[in-house]
């Protein structure tokens, strides 16, 4: 579904990630995993059009997406819901909602349907429907960001770290709400620290360090791998 | 929904009180300076959509107002137009003129843009200025009809000039309103809150940054236009940077990023700077402090500052009686004790 080809990006002069090797296939959680500033952040401003690479080529449903502007990404399918809960904070909830559907703008029917589904998965986000994002919980405000991007109904879903800063127990029920969307049909790319919460509902994982690649696998062979469960895992 | 209640009785009360001002008034004399205070209102709300809901500060706005001025006044006076088509086509001018700009401007961001945008009202200005052949130069353009007949409506009196302005405004305002509150406004307040973020969800931003852009330079048009038509003499002076910082004056004191703050701010800097008059040059000595104290006190203007006094006051209201319902019979009692 998803491939990315050699793919490098500079800042500058500074190179962010290099020769980066991703393969998607539809259906599948795939998690990217690794310390700070590995290059996981990097690698989804380059699927999301944010960051344009200057090497490699990324390939969406077999069509490379490399010309399209960020926007245009969005439409053929592909929404990043971003690390650090960003989150327009002076809409409401069910606003934010509405402008998540954005691409959609014209199927009333559809956003309604859609709306009703994260609601669903989300009840807390019903409750405050009318309140500022802004003045939700930081779990809230996740489930929010989450719920955002399902309302442009994207074929791939980008998550970057969603478990970042929440505790434990929201940590579990977010780990849980993914896998429901993904049993639903929705295919996952996720960049996470915690690789304990991730590697229990990824089928596979690819290990950042310093830019590049250096272990992939599928969930068994990671969780069997030593140096990783010493640097990930803690076990 | 007494707030909504509350909110619809007031805008009624404005708009009556707006209908009987020239009944009230002593003489024509601030039926005139009401006019021209709601011509700013007309521009200000327009840049209010770019510069308060999109989040794009343009100065080049005095230079599409003086467009629109130019442009009436040039089609009137040496095409010997149909009044009303001349307006029509001049709201098309300007709007084009913004398009064209927009294009351009619009790939700067923040203060580049604001300098960009500060240099193209410099040239518009200079371009009035120096294009004697079409604009007449420093001596400026003079007997610009007032607007013509509709049916048996005149507009050659104060008065009837009065309320065709007042007419446009509350027409601009409303479809102002309309924009803001519907999915296009959020698209540009999406905008302003974070455009990497509007365009992570697929929003076209360049396009709604343009449409943002040709509707403010639209209402300057318009309101450049009425202006022409009114004041019926119009200067190169209008295009200058000092009108542009008017016009950010009376966004800024009146609230930014509000609809009512350009109608609150045009009205009262117009009217304050009248009883300031007899100052004369000195009245900036008491302007300049108290512009100042303003910003600093109340960034979002008067408009803003009264908004946050209400939902603090609605606040308290509300938290007073909640506290004490959830207080246990015990706590009570141990209150009361």
């Amino acid at each position: 579904m998803l491939r990315l080809q050699d793919v490098s990006i500079k800042y500058g002069e500074f190179t962010a990630i290099s020769n980066v090797n991703i393969e998607v296939k539809s259906g599948e959680i795939i998690v990217l995993l690794g310390a700070n500033g590995a290059g996981k952040s990097t690698s989804f401003r380059a699927i999301s059009g944010l960051s344009k690479p200057h090497q490699g080529d990324i390939l969406f449903q077999g069509r490379s997406i490399l010309k399209l502007s960020a926007d245009k990404i969005v439409q053929a399918g592909i929404v990043q819901c971003s690390e650090g809960r960003n989150l327009f904070s002076a809409m409401s909830v069910q606003e934010n909602l509405q402008m998540g559907a954005y691409i959609h703008r014209r199927k009333k029917q559809q956003i309604k349907q859609s709306m009703e589904h994260v609601y669903e998965l989300f009840p807390i986000l019903h409750e405050k429907r009318h309140d500022a994002a802004g003045s939700l919980s930081g779990g809230q405000q996740q489930m929010l960001a989450i719920g955002r991007a399902l309302m442009s109904k994207p074929k791939l879903m980008m998550l970057d770290e969603p478990s970042v800063g929440l505790a434990p127990l929201i940590v579990e029920q977010m780990f849980a709400v993914i896998q429901q969307i993904n049993q639903e049909g929705m295919t996952i790319l996720l960049a996470e620290q915690n690789a304990n919460a991730a590697l229990k509902i990824a089928s596979k994982g690819y290990v950042f360090e310093s830019g590049s690649i250096v272990t992939e696998g599928t969930r068994e062979q990671l969780l069997a791998n030593d140096r990783i469960r010493k640097a990930y895992i803690g076990a | 929904m007494t707030s909504i209640f509350n909110k619809r009785n007031s805008i009624i009360f404005f708009v009556l009180l707006s209908l009987i001002f020239p009944a009230v008034v002593p003489n024509d004399y601030f039926l005139y300076l009401m006019t021209t205070a709601f011509i700013w209102v007309i521009a200000v709300s327009g840049l209010n959509i770019l510069a308060g809901y999109t989040g794009y500060l343009s100065l080049a706005h005095a230079g599409f107002f003086a467009i629109g001025a130019y442009s009436l006044g040039l089609l009137t006076v040496k095409v010997e137009m149909n009044y009303w088509i001349a307006f029509v086509l001049t709201l098309g001018i300007t709007s084009l003129s913004g398009l064209l700009v927009g294009l351009i401007a619009l790939r700067t961001k923040e203060h580049f843009f604001a300098i960009y945008t500060l240099c193209v009202g410099y040239i518009i200005y200079l371009v009035i200025d120096k294009w004697e052949g079409l604009t007449g130069g420093v001596r400026g353009l003079i007997g610009i009809p007032t607007p013509a007949n509709i049916g048996s409506l005149a507009f050659d009196s104060v008065h009837s000039q009065y309320y065709l302005v007042l007419f446009f405004m509350l027409l601009s305002l409303l479809i102002i309103y309309r924009i803001v509150h519907s999915l296009t406004g959020r698209t540009f307040i999406a905008i302003r809150n974070s455009e990497q973020l509007a365009t992570t969800i697929g929003v076209s931003t360049m396009k709604n940054k343009l449409l943002a852009f040709v509707l403010s330079t639209f209402f300057a048009g318009m309101s450049g236009a009425l202006y022409a038509s009114v004041i019926r003499f119009i200067g190169p002076e209008i295009a200058y940077t000092s009108v542009m910082f008017d016009l950010l004056m009376y966004l800024l004191v009146g609230g930014i990023g509000t609809i009512s703050g350009p109608i609150v701010g045009a009205i009262v800097i117009v009217w304050v700077s009248q009883q300031l008059q007899f100052l004369q040059e000195y009245r900036m000595l008491i302007f300049g402090p108290l512009l100042t104290l303003i910003i600093i006190f109340y960034p979002r203007g008067i408009v803003g500052a009264f908004i946050s006094l209400k939902t603090r006051a609605q606040a308290k209201k509300r938290k007073v009686p909640i506290v004490n319902e959830s207080l246990t019979p015990t706590q009570k009692q141990i209150e009361e004790g």
